[in-house]
């Protein structure tokens, strides 16, 4: 079959895709976009956390076909995302678009391995929550990071100011095998203290 | 700048690329929490993982496993799955293209494809090559394969009873690999078993053990189960295959040791080690579950025939039948003490399940016994240690390998003896440690710090938190209580408790195993700057070697950016991604081969500018901030103009102290070349109506020697003390006693720790210097796994006034309902 969807922005089409596929198996091995992780492909680690019309899904238990006309965003679109939202737009326009290209191009920080008080690029190429997995070295073998990203990046735009439990809970569907959460917390209240001084700035 | 350069043409998507770390203005050496060189790339969905490849044309691989534990194979047929359309290929083990047919870490003992009998659940029978993952799913479901079944051998029973079958008959394994301590021609592994179904037994004895019991004033006696634990990596076993021109391969692969891997692939392919090129994929954590090979040869074989790439990704359910385990145990310990809390003797007896093939069994057991005293000073041990084979599924490495199982078994032992002896467990324990200069039960003499004393009193000391957090004015916040969201109890039947523990890890490959590493370092003027490639075939897993390796070369060479190479088998070993090792071998590696890059230009500045100082000569001389500069600080000359159009290179292998293998019989030797300690309070608090535990907190002291980055440090140890606190209260493997089939292979019923069940974990990091390792430093990553776990088990005892001799803990276990 052929399914035709929204990913970042970017309208695609997925060609004979066979009907029992996922879509996180569209999105990885069809459409180029391997970001979104395979670490169950049963709905219970949350590696391949997308938003499916602005809602955090398990992209391995949603069936490529149900994705039709929908809206994705994952982690690969996650910085374009969070800077359209933050620029007051809505990335449900289809407008918001990352091109792989563009990704590529991303330059980083000036201060390469420093903790996290380079200056920013002139146009800030990753997402609040993204820049602070890094500085607060929430991320090891990376392999839940997109997911989380996904999720973290979610409970923020609903709460920007969230308690410890409240960033617990919102976390609770994504396993992490590296860490010990700790660094997650402390990302996650990273980003918000910085959204939040952002938000004051403006 | 961090820029990951484009593919090369020829290459599968997904290569990884080489990743450059600078700065301008700050060093980022040893000793700094600079940031992971490819956390850009991860946090951006760019990292390219072993399960991401892709090449056009490709095919994919799927394994046909046993359903059954141990049988015949009667028959396979495999023309059904082979007209299957999409299907390319269907191999069984006579397909196989060569008489090495087995692999195996330290004895080679396991099939590449099943020969006439499964050992286990879940043994690799036939492997399938397709043009989608689910047609080739679907062939393997149609290969026939008529078993008949055998009785299986569990336990250390079943496997010592008089009619027991034999798993490895004829065996004449020698020690291969890790440990290699033997020479060829030394007695075989298998001349020192007492039965062909013990894969390797070590004692050790020392001292008087009957003199020293009747000092004793005190005996405590414990017999302790430790389950099976799962490495739980999140990157599925994965990897692309691809058949090259001369008729070698190209691999790419996710695993903890590419060295290795080839030793083991290359023979069973028939090629030449040369001709299979390794690169190292993105790893999704390891733990010590991606020391044995999984689908590599399978790939391998599977692109060979086919002459197609081929790529293989594992789900969750066959992940679980993919790799080993954590052995589980059962530990029999006795311990004397005087009136005074002094230990008298030690007696133990440690039956390790290594499952249906050795894996790294010998190694694991030689950890446990030479171990299993803890970090304590006792002068008369009798020590035992066994590994079975049996038909459970295989076990092998798991971070803290074999210490992890004594440190449960000892740590009880403390408390009971502090608890007949009327005394305060920490002070008990204090009254015990073991410091620099205490002899093992090995007879080695501990000749650095063993700060084990004061980890004890460090997390002590730390405040406790608030009693009843759940408490608050708009009533019980669930999330704070056991039992979490499911909203169990508002806190009705929840009581406290606090538990301590403190454990002993050796660092590096031991019993005299040739534990060395190699780092190619290059050095050249790129854009108008001096810059370094680190080049070495680490395992970069998570643990952030990558980030380490910058930090050596921008203080050993005083340049900003450094560019890591990718990992692959076009330079030398480096050794395991295991045993904590890699900072010290690897990280030791990349130091000398700085130092020598650094040798050679300083040898060209004197060449061109040795007549323009005299410091050229005489000063010790340093490479800082692009310079060459005199100890006192004088600048000499600018790396830029020293190098030139020059390019210096070195690639030099570097080991650490050599060690000795235990004698067979008495187990002496000076057997590890560095210890590791952590200590770890935990508090809990348990619903004793329904038998659910809330860690409160998990406060861990370790000493590391020197952070050479203390943020990753801190990851580590916070890491290690979540697998820790899974083992203790959800994570088991469980095997059917009848039958020896795995019952949850999957994230629904194998539980690791939530966000929600994971508490805030306190870190005190000591940097006491190992003036025997560079720049001081200790291995760090699995010293946090052991002792979290009995810290939890002793504070859940502490709470509930319950014996509890297995781990994990169920609920069930301690609503007295088991």
């Amino acid at each position: 079959m052929r399914v035709n969807f929204t990913v970042n922005g970017r309208p695609q089409q997925a060609d004979d895709v066979w009907e029992g596929e996922s879509l996180l198996y569209v999105l990885r091995e069809r459409l180029g976009l391997p970001g979104s992780k395979n670490a169950c492909e049963q709905g219970e680690c949350g590696s391949c956390t997308v938003r499916l019309d602005g809602v955090p899904v398990c992209s391995c238990l949603v069936a490529a076909g149900q994705v039709e006309g929908r809206e994705v965003v994952t982690v690969e679109g996650l910085a374009e995302y969070a800077r359209q939202r933050a620029e007051g737009g809505s990335c449900a326009s289809g407008a918001c678009g990352t091109t792989l290209d563009e990704a590529k191009g991303w330059s980083a920080r000036g201060a390469g391995p420093q903790t996290g008080e380079g200056a920013p690029s002139p146009r800030a190429a990753l997402s609040p929550v993204q820049q602070a997995f890094i500085d607060a070295g929430a991320v090891q073998c990376g392999f839940c990071t997109p997911g989380l990203l996904v999720a973290a990046d979610e409970m923020l735009e609903r709460n920007p100011s969230p308690t410890d439990e409240d960033i617990r809970e919102a976390l609770s569907g994504n396993l992490c095998r590296c860490t010990g959460y700790e660094k997650i917390l402390d990302a996650v209240r990273l980003a918000a203290a910085r959204q939040e001084r952002q938000g004051e700035a403006v | 700048m961090t820029t990951a350069q484009n593919t090369r043409a020829t290459a599968p998507a997904g290569t990884p690329t080489k990743v450059t770390q600078g700065s301008q203005g700050t060093k980022g050496g040893i000793g700094e929490s600079t940031l992971r060189p490819d956390g850009i790339l991860k946090v951006t969905g760019e990292f390219a993982y072993s399960s991401d490849m892709w090449h056009e044309d490709m095919l994919w691989g799927q394994i046909l496993r046993s359903p059954v534990a141990h049988a015949e194979i009667v028959s396979i047929d495999t023309s059904e799955a082979l007209a299957q359309a999409g299907v390319y290929a269907v191999l069984t083990h006579d397909d196989l293209p060569t008489e090495v047919r087995n692999y195996g870490l330290e004895i080679q003992d396991t099939p590449v494809l099943a020969h006439r009998v499964v050992r286990h659940h879940g043994e690799p029978v036939a492997v399938v090559a397709a043009d989608h993952p689910e047609t080739a799913r679907r062939a393997a479901a149609k290969i026939r394969v008529e078993y008949r079944e055998l009785p299986v051998v569990t336990d250390e029973a079943s496997a010592l009873a008089p009619d027991a079958p034999v798993l490895h008959p004829g065996r004449d394994d020698r020690p291969q690999g890790p440990p290699a301590g033997s020479g060829p021609g030394e007695t075989p592994i298998a001349g020192h078993v007492p039965h062909p179904n013990v894969v390797h037994r070590q004692p050790i004895l020392r001292g008087d053990v009957g003199a020293a019991r009747a000092r004793a004033d005190v005996i405590v006696e414990g017999e302790y189960t430790f389950g099976m634990q799962d490495q739980a990596f999140l990157g599925p076993e994965s990897g692309l295959a691809v058949p090259a021109e001369d008729g070698g391969v190209d691999l790419y692969v996710a695993t903890q040791w590419l060295h290795s891997d080839l030793r083991q692939i290359a023979p069973v392919l028939g090629l030449p080690e040369e001709k299979v090129r390794m690169t190292l994929s993105g790893v999704g954590g390891a733990f010590g579950g991606r020391e044995d090979l999984s689908m590599q040869i399978h790939a391998c074989l599977l692109a060979l025939r086919t002459g197609k790439p081929v790529k293989i990704v594992y789900n969750r359910f066959e992940s679980f039948f993919g790799h080993v385990h954590r052995h589980p145990a059962k530990l029999y310990y006795e311990h004397g003490a005087t009136r005074d809390g002094k230990l008298t003797h030690m007696k133990c007896r440690i039956v390790l399940d290594g499952g249906a093939y050795a894996s790294a069994s010998p190694s694991v057991v030689g950890n446990a016994a030479s171990l299993s005293a803890g970090p304590y000073v006792v002068d008369a041990v009798d020590i035992e240690a066994v590994g079975l084979y049996t038909n459970n599924p295989p076990c092998g490495a798991m971070r803290g390998f074999g210490a992890v199982q004594a440190c449960f078994a000892y740590e009880a032992q403390m408390d009971k003896l502090a608890a007949k002896l009327d005394m305060d467990p920490v002070e008990f324990r204090r009254l015990n440690a073991m410091e620099q200069g205490t002899i093992m039960p090995t007879g080695q003499r501990v000749d650095s710090p063993a700060p084990v004393a004061e980890l004890l009193r460090r997390v002590k000391a730390r405040p406790l938190p608030p009693e009843r957090q759940w408490e608050s004015t708009e009533g019980a916040d669930v999330r704070a209580l056991p039992g979490g969201l499911s909203n169990t109890t508002h806190g009705e039947g929840v009581v406290r408790g606090v538990g301590y523990a403190v454990g002993i890890k050796n660092v590096g490959f031991s019993e005299g195993f040739d534990d060395y590493s190699t780092a190619r370092v290059r050095m050249e003027v790129v854009n108008g700057e001096a810059v370094a490639t680190v080049h070495t075939a680490m395992a970069e897993v998570g643990q952030g070697g990558v980030t380490v390796h910058a930090q050596i070369a921008r203080t050993e060479l005083g340049v900003t950016q450094v560019t890591i190479h990718p990992a692959d088998t076009r330079v030398g070993s480096a050794g395991s991604t295991s045993a904590s090792r890699q900072t010290y071998v690897t990280g030791g590696a990349v130091k000398n081969s700085c130092e020598l890059v650094r040798e050679k230009v300083l040898e060209l500045g004197r060449r061109r500018f040795g007549t323009h100082h005299p410091a050229w000569a005489h000063a010790e001389l340093l490479l800082e901030g692009g310079k060459v500069v005199t100890d006192g600080g004088e600048v000499l000359a600018d790396l830029v103009d020293v190098l030139e159009d020059e390019t210096v290179e070195v690639e030099a292998e570097w080991r650490h102290r050599p060690t000795e293998p235990f004698d067979p019989r008495t187990g002496q030797g000076n057997g590890h070349v560095q210890y590791s300690f952590a200590a770890h309070r935990a508090v809990v608090e348990v619903d004793t109506e329904l038998g659910l535990v809330k860690v409160v907190e998990l406060a861990c002291a370790q000493d590391v020697g020197k952070a050479l980055n203390p943020l990753s440090v801190i990851g580590q140890i916070q890491g290690g003390t979540t697998q820790g606190l899974g083992m203790a209260v959800m994570e088991e493997i469980v095997v059917d006693p009848r039958t020896a089939k795995v019952k949850n292979p999957s994230f629904t019923d194998y539980l690791i720790p939530t966000i929600l069940d994971t508490p805030t974990i306190p870190v005190d990091v000591l940097e006491l210097a190992d003036e025997h390792a560079p720049y001081g430093l200790r291995g760090v990553g699995e010293a946090p796994t052991l002792s979290s776990t009995p810290a939890v088990l002793a504070a859940i005892r502490n709470a509930t006034g319950l014996a509890l001799n297995r781990t994990p803990v169920r609920p069930e276990h301690l609503t007295g309902t088991a």
